[in-house]
């Protein structure tokens, strides 16, 4: 019988495969840790098509694998959909570090992750991922990603 | 039909229209005019596919035969895919394409919408994550529309053509069939004709602003929920159950 705290706190070690300075905590896509019959994880997909889900779920049947829980089970939970508002405070402060602009709200501007200015400029709406846009900072010019509100 | 067959019925017409049109996507892979719009058509294309994925596991545990996302996608006949018409229309050129995402997304917006609010969990939950995807796609597929009907002589030219080429496959849209009519009577789920309405109101605005004619009222094509398809489907189907159908179950 394991405790969901302790589980949480082994996920919380699992990084996302696509942008691997956030864990899947960070992302929030964790939804539900249930002890009570072996281990079931609640995990909501971020994209319908992101080709990381499966990668995901792998990762977190290895993860509590390697310390010893056999008896694991995914749940894919679509309802409520994933909201970019449930990556994590300390998630942003990653993405931010790690040159990805964190989605902000709609009347938000998007600051540059490099030098903070507020004057930046719509390069794509697409990007490398699904989940991001492709920006430029007027001032510095530095080219960055901004992770797409959803 | 018991409600477990109607959900199944209903998820796997759905799973038809994402599938068809995602894999018409992948066809343009490579092909865009830009970078940049090279990304958003796979990211599309990603979607779409994502999205048939949820629909025909969801029509598999409805039906409850065992069958999987791949045989619904891989081992039908062409017969037995009850997608709209306007989704398997081949790409053409870039203004085809750009006015069939219009029309198409227009449409499934409203009916994902609605569904959001329906009575089976399961479609409900799908349409929920799907609805933003698919807002975000017509954002930009009309946006498209709006620089090729308001930009060049050439562009304006060739974008009504597409429009009115394509226009004749937007009836089928809201003809309810028997499965329509329960989905909106026992589910309380998507109701076309109040669909109709919005749409019309939808797309006038999008080619208003793209200074396009709307095209007047004409016969219109119907057949695909009927799996009567257009003489384009079979040729897609064809490529894209190619593999499956000359190495059966073969998996990497």
């Amino acid at each position: 019988m394991y405790e969901s705290d302790q589980i949480l706190e082994w996920l919380s070690q699992v990084p996302d495969p696509e942008i691997p300075v956030l864990t899947i905590t960070d992302l929030g896509i964790v939804r539900d840790v249930d002890c009570s019959n072996g281990v079931t994880v609640s995990l909501t997909p971020t994209y319908s098509g992101c080709p990381a889900t499966e990668a995901i779920e792998a990762s977190v049947v290895a993860a509590l694998e390697d310390r010893g829980v056999s008896d694991v089970r995914i749940k894919r939970v679509l309802s409520p959909a994933w909201t970019t508002d449930w990556i994590t405070e300390d998630g942003r402060k990653k993405l931010r570090v790690y040159g990805i602009a964190p989605p902000e709200r709609r009347d938000r501007p998007v600051a540059c992750p490099r030098c903070d200015s507020s004057n930046t400029e719509v390069v794509s709406e697409f990007g490398s991922t699904a989940c991001k846009a492709s920006y430029r900072c007027v001032d510095c010019l530095e080219p960055f990603e901004y992770f797409k509100c959803l | 039909m018991s409600s477990k067959a109607v959900s199944a019925a209903y998820a796997t017409r759905l799973g038809d229209n994402a599938l068809v049109l995602g894999q018409r996507l992948i066809e343009l892979v490579a092909a865009s005019p830009e970078l940049e719009e090279e990304l958003a058509n796979a990211n599309f294309s990603l979607d779409y596919i994502g999205q048939a994925r949820m629909f025909y596991t969801y029509a598999g545990e409805c039906e409850g035969a065992g069958r999987t996302e791949d045989d619904f996608a891989f081992l039908r006949p062409e017969h037995e895919y009850h997608n709209l018409l306007l989704v398997e229309q081949p790409n053409g050129h870039f203004g085809d394409s750009t006015v069939r995402a219009v029309l198409f997304e227009s449409w499934y917006v409203l009916l994902l919408e609605a569904l959001t609010r329906c009575a089976d969990e399961g479609l409900a939950a799908i349409a929920e994550r799907a609805v933003k995807e698919v807002r975000y796609h017509l954002r930009h597929s009309s946006q498209w529309l709006i620089r090729l009907g308001d930009g060049t002589e050439e562009s304006h030219v060739r974008a009504q053509a597409s429009l009115d080429n394509l226009w004749r496959f937007t009836g089928e849209m809201f003809v309810a069939d028997e499965l329509d009519g329960v989905m909106l009577n026992e589910f309380e789920g998507p109701d076309l004709a109040a669909i109709e309405t919005q749409w019309r109101k939808n797309v006038a605005a999008i080619v208003a602003e793209a200074r396009l004619e709307l095209p007047g009222d004409q016969w219109m094509a119907s057949g695909g929920k009927q799996g009567k398809h257009t003489e384009h489907f079979g040729f897609l189907l064809a490529e894209m159950q190619y593999l499956q159908r000359a190495y059966p179950g073969a998996e990497w």
